[in-house]
């Protein structure tokens, strides 16, 4: 027994040596998608002072500078780099808030999906028998309707029901409860198949034969060894309800035009397309895919690490 | 001498058909359901002293797996009790279960697969302390989790690291260390060196006999090497098809095999100096434990078998202070 005593390494150190870290520094479309989503991310964080423009304040918004093309163009204004939509607004302020939107919605709808699919895959995986058969086939039953179907129903009849006044109010909300409910299923299955192989492992028995209860060896023992698949899934589904949400917004039923969001704003322009105002389309719409590739490009890179077995095609 | 735990009568099987649309069968002009099961412990009855090292021993599938882990809790017994000190706890809720789980601690197989990946040493080591004495000072915690790392021969600074840092010996100590940090009075030893290196086998080995003899802890060691019974073992069970042939002491198994199986399975013993002269060669395979053999499960086997094996099961009979399952041992047939 030699005694090569180590102190531990701090956090930050033991990251640097990893292995992730290592293979994100060989990856270059990883480094590049990091960048441009660090750099979509922190503008739409800090739209408030990047915006030379607040798009919610009217006060700020005159009708009369409606449809103004970039300012690289003919007829361009100075004032309006990407050039102003169909009110008048700022196109850069907007698309800088919009991304702040569609982002938030993502995320928040990717947690509520992660939180309702792990608790569920969990329960089934663990517990297994009648369980696992009556919350699995409720997931094949939620996946059996598309989220967009289910989504599209909803908000129409919320919209029907409750009128437009609340709706507007509510719709970033709704948006994030319809499209978090919608896809737990991808979250449910992922960590029920990885705990039916973590929980015939020895350490699992090892945890019952101490006595502890099924929630801590569920939450404490097994949950910790089932999240990489989790964050894999994550990315892919962060990029997914950006789509949703983009989706449902140009077919009206997202966020309103007072507060837009990128699949809004792409909507409300693409009344003007043929008329010449490109802008108020193609420029939203090249952010909206820039951001879901470089965060789909994140996730291939992710589950390629954390995935060694997997062979790259 | 009073018998620390009692296994009595015990049955464990495992279904095997699906769900009941699998089940649906049609035979003979109708449908009926078709139900079918792993007899994996076929009535096993045994007796664990205090302070022995009671090796069960058999080939693969034999069901000494299970009785160790029917004997944990792992898993219900489909029949049959386990007693601990005189009182049943097999049909306990996990609350009545508690007090019972400090006494019995479990080591497993496989060093790679029974220590948490995502846990520190310390972490896996502290977690079972702080469950079943959870007012225990800071401080008298790490000086056991401390003593019990330095017992089983594990530096106690190691103890911020992960179990991938460490070799299989060094796992397979840590997982003792785990099992001994509640003070226990008996652990179930499920092959526990039998996934090692030959060098770090022994090594374990001597290390769980240093901690019988401190602590004055039971065994109930599960092997299929038989050199370990007779370097560990106070007394044997021989299983095979998930009965017991023949409970002994290791000196008498040894010196004097008295059931069937068990003088085919010691003659196999391959030795250096041997040419294998009295050889037993058993004719056929292990069957199905699906479709058990009717009488004794060996008779398909046996050299000795006759009529009454096939039709009646053998019981454990004293014979010699030895308890075998045999009719032909029982009627002198053997001799």
């Amino acid at each position: 027994m030699q005694s090569n005593v180590k102190a531990s390494p701090s956090r930050w150190a033991q990251f640097k040596d990893s292995h992730f870290w290592h293979s994100f520094k060989k990856d270059k479309i990883a480094i590049v998608s990091f960048t441009i989503f660090a750099l979509i991310l922190s503008a739409s964080l800090l739209a408030p002072v990047l915006a030379p423009f607040d798009p919610y304040d009217l006060t700020q918004v005159d009708i009369m500078d409606a449809e103004i093309p970039p300012n690289w163009q003919e007829n361009g204004d100075e004032r309006f780099v990407f050039g102003t939509d169909s009110q008048g607004r700022d196109m850069w302020s907007t698309i800088l808030y919009g991304t702040r939107i569609s982002l938030m919605i993502g995320v928040c709808a990717v947690l509520l999906q992660a939180f309702l699919g792990i608790v569920i895959g969990l329960i089934a995986g663990y517990f297994g028998g009648k369980v696992d058969n009556f919350l699995m086939r409720l997931a094949d039953i939620q996946l059996s309707f598309s989220t967009l179907m289910v989504a599209i129903i909803v908000l129409a009849v919320f919209q029907a029901a409750f009128g437009a006044e609340l709706y507007q109010e509510l719709a970033l909300f709704m948006l994030i409860m319809v499209i978090g409910i919608a896809e737990w299923p991808q979250y449910a299955r992922t960590v029920r198949a990885t705990v039916l192989a973590e929980r015939k492992k020895e350490y699992v028995d090892a945890a019952r034969v101490i006595g502890l209860r099924s929630n801590r060896i569920m939450f404490r023992h097994i949950l910790p060894n089932t999240l990489s698949p989790v964050l894999v899934i994550s990315t892919v589904q962060i990029a997914n309800a950006i789509i949703s949400e983009a989706s449902l917004s140009f077919l009206g039923l997202g966020m309103p035009p007072s507060k837009p969001s990128l699949g809004s704003l792409i909507s409300s322009g693409f009344e003007f397309i043929f008329s010449g105002s490109w802008w108020i389309t193609i420029i939203p719409g090249i952010v909206l895919i820039c951001l879901v590739l470089v965060v789909n490009l994140l996730g291939d890179w992710m589950r390629d690490v954390l995935n060694p077995k997997l062979y790259k095609g | 001498m009073t018998a620390l735990v009692n296994i009595k009568n015990l049955y464990k099987k495992f279904p095997i058909h699906g769900d009941w649309l699998d089940q649906i069968s049609f035979a003979n002009g109708r449908f009926h359901m078709k139900r079918e099961y792993v007899h994996a412990i076929n009535g096993v009855s045994l007796d664990v002293q205090k302070g022995e090292a009671l090796c069960v021993v058999g080939e693969s599938g034999c069901g000494k797996s299970t009785v160790a882990r029917v004997v944990m809790g792992l898993l219900s017994p489909s029949g049959g009790e386990i007693c601990y000190e005189g009182q049943r706890i097999d049909h306990l809720s996990s609350n009545a279960m508690m007090p019972y789980r400090r006494k019995m601690q479990m080591i497993f197989q496989n060093p790679y697969a029974s220590l948490n990946p995502r846990m520190t040493i310390k972490q896996t080591l502290e977690e079972p302390i702080r469950w079943h004495q959870p007012k225990l000072a800071t401080g008298e915690l790490k000086d056991k989790v401390a003593e019990v790392m330095k017992s089983v021969g594990v530096d106690p600074s190691w103890g911020e690291r992960f179990p991938h840092e460490f070799s299989g010996g060094q796992r397979q100590r840590i997982s003792i260390a785990r099992a001994l940090i509640v003070d226990p009075e008996f652990i179930v030893a499920d092959e526990p060196i039998s996934a090692l290196d030959v060098s770090i086998q022994a090594q374990v080995l001597n290390l769980l006999m240093d901690a019988q003899e401190q602590r004055g802890l039971t065994y109930l060691f599960i092997t299929h090497d038989l050199s370990v019974v007779e370097h560990f073992g106070t007394r044997v069970a021989v299983m095979y098809l998930g009965s017991l042939c023949e409970v002994t002491t290791a000196r008498k198994l040894f010196a004097a095999p008295r059931h069937p199986y068990t003088q085919a399975l010691l003659s196999a013993i391959p030795r250096l100096e041997d040419e294998k002269p009295d050889f037993i060669r058993l004719k056929g395979e292990v069957p199905t434990p699906v479709n058990l053999p009717s009488g004794c499960v060996f008779h398909g086997r046996c050299p000795h078998a006759n009529d009454r094996c096939k039709r009646e099961v053998p019981v454990l009979r004293e014979v010699d202070g030895t308890q075998v399952a045999c009719h032909a041992v029982e009627e002198g047939r053997l001799d």
